[in-house]
């Protein structure tokens, strides 16, 4: 079932100029520095542009907001993910002759919180049966699974502090991440980090920012007269099960990333040993392990060993599996750990993606690099979206 | 965290029941625990909802329920929710009802908790919290010291 592969390309990525507190944006004017900037990427202006795709603007206050009047219009808003199911929605849809430039965009004030509102209200499920009892946003929630899984696992928080060390080791290498500049941590210091919500630590837990980024996406035929390097869609997954943790069947395994994952790999065409490169949202040092599992990069219940199983190079410094020069190249932009994490972090998972299979990586690029997939939660591993992307 | 109410006025979040709600928040008021079970699969749910959501029948009812659980996974939050400022750390958890369901509650302990005195598995029961006149909520706590 080859179903849409390479059928269309993402031909422009861009993000705002600047991420991190940025009190002098709005949630709409970072998109639209976001998108004036993927636009000009893709050789394109906005002008171009007739399909939309976004959730932290609705896709009326966007259009009114830039001008435009799509005649294909996308507000799914299932959490972080809601980017990747924007691509596949985008490649569905300049499939059907729907749209032919999609124009994918995020911006979200998740630091100086100018024009944002709280999702939910008392009287919703979450409202009634989550925050009473003091579960104070995602710290909490994409908490109460990882314990669950050190007990079904014999996992350790110490493995688990592995995570957040290999990511910064990338974030050490970009220039705009935002920890660059703090340098390398050891699993020894996430642990000595302040405690925020057990077993999570301060440095367990993502960055809050202020910023934007957008794709455009065009049919695999007119990618060939634009100016850039076309990163082909390969295949791409989706699936939502659930709101509430305290719903989530088996806090050892997400169904939506294992539905959406497999809907990816089928369409694609390919395994996880075909993979030389991952995106996996981390919002938390836990949310990747128990992505390797679902997609099948390691077993179930073998994440913990996996990203602790470091090495030493001729100089003795660690190299982490996950890290720059390991097996499994992960978060390689610094991830929401140590990278930027506005809150719906997807979008900026997708662009790194870009930026690698391009070449454009900097220091930080993945040598001979072919396949990329992107994977996220949306919420507290309720939904999830998958995008395989290829550069050939 | 304990078991008294807490200084008025509460400023924690508070539930806003709905129509397939109310009967649960209106029990928990009287210190009664509560489940809607389907009278056409035989199974109880949570949270409640107007279909059920093993069968999808809207053949439901509220029974009295057993109040007894087990830990099935938390976290001990010390960053605290608005209104839970004077009782952090405290205990985030999802418990597995004996009638099969699960849910979000807190488990309250005498003392301060920690990752051995809180344990995946432990037993609890249901104990109740009155927040304001018009909403007491469901808590737990270890089943021993009941």
């Amino acid at each position: 079932m080859s179903g849409l592969r390479r059928r269309a390309a993402i031909v422009g990525a861009a993000e705002t100029d600047r991420l991190g507190a940025l009190p002098d944006y709005s949630r709409l004017a970072l998109h639209a520095e976001a998108a004036r900037k993927a636009v000009a990427d893709a050789g394109l202006t906005l002008r171009d542009v007739d399909g939309l795709f976004c959730t932290v603007a609705g896709p009326n206050e966007l259009s009114e907001y830039l001008n435009l009047t799509p005649r294909y219009v996308d507000g799914t808003g299932v959490g972080g993910c809601s980017y990747m199911l924007f691509v596949r929605h985008a490649v569905a849809a300049i499939a059907a002759g729907y749209c032919d430039v999609a124009l994918i965009v995020h911006g979200e004030s998740g630091k100086s919180w100018i024009d944002m509102e709280m999702a939910g209200t008392a009287a919703s499920p979450a409202g009634q049966f989550e925050a009473p009892f003091g579960a104070a946003g995602a710290p909490t929630t994409y908490a109460l699974p990882v314990l669950r899984h050190f007990h079904e696992f014999g996992t350790t928080k110490r493995q688990m502090s592995h995570v957040p060390a290999a990511t910064r080791e990338w974030a050490v290498l970009n220039p705009r991440a935002m920890m660059q500049a703090a340098g390398r941590i050891t699993p020894e210091d996430v642990e000595a980090s302040r405690l925020v919500c057990y077993p999570f630590n301060l440095l367990d837990c993502c960055l809050v920012a202020d910023g934007g980024g957008a794709l455009v996406i065009v049919s695999a035929e007119r990618a060939r007269d634009l100016p850039g390097k076309p990163v082909y869609v390969m295949g791409s997954g989706e699936a939502t099960a659930h709101r509430q943790i305290a719903m989530m069947r088996d806090f050892t395994t997400s169904d939506a990333s294992r539905i959406s994952g497999q809907q990816a790999f089928r369409e694609a065409g390919v395994a996880p040993a075909d993979i030389d490169h991952l995106m996996l949202y981390d919002a938390f040092s836990f949310t990747p392990m128990m992505f390797l599992e679902d997609l099948g990069f390691v077993g179930r219940g073998e994440s913990g060993p996996f990203v602790a199983d470091v090495s030493r190079d001729a100089q003795g410094r660690t190299i982490y599996p996950t890290g720059p020069g390991g097996r499994l190249p992960m978060n390689t932009n610094g991830g929401g750990l140590s990278y930027c994490h506005t809150g719906r972090y997807g979008m900026f998972a997708l662009i790194e993606a870009v930026e690698q299979l391009r070449g454009r990586a900097g220091a930080r690029q993945v040598p001979d690099l072919e396949l990329s997939l992107v994977h996220g939660p949306g919420r507290q591993f309720a939904a999830a979206g998958t995008v395989i992307l290829s550069n050939r | 965290m304990s078991g008294a109410v807490p200084a008025a006025p509460y400023r924690g979040a508070l539930p806003k029941p709905t129509p397939e709600t109310r009967a649960f928040w209106d029990a928990t008021k009287e210190k009664r625990f509560v489940l809607p079970w389907c009278t056409s699969c035989g199974k109880a749910h949570f949270y409640p909802r107007a279909v059920c959501p093993h069968c999808h029948a809207a053949t439901l009812e509220w029974r009295a329920a057993s109040g007894r659980g087990t830990i099935y996974s938390y976290v001990i939050n010390h960053k605290p929710a608005r209104g839970f400022e004077n009782r952090v750390p405290y205990v985030i958890a999802v418990i597995e009802l004996a009638e099969g369901p699960r849910m979000m509650s807190n488990v309250v302990l005498d003392e301060t908790p920690t990752p051995e005195n809180v344990r995946i598995g432990m037993a609890v029961t249901v104990d109740f919290l009155p927040l304001t006149a018009d909403v007491t909520l469901p808590v737990f706590k270890p089943a021993a010291s009941s």
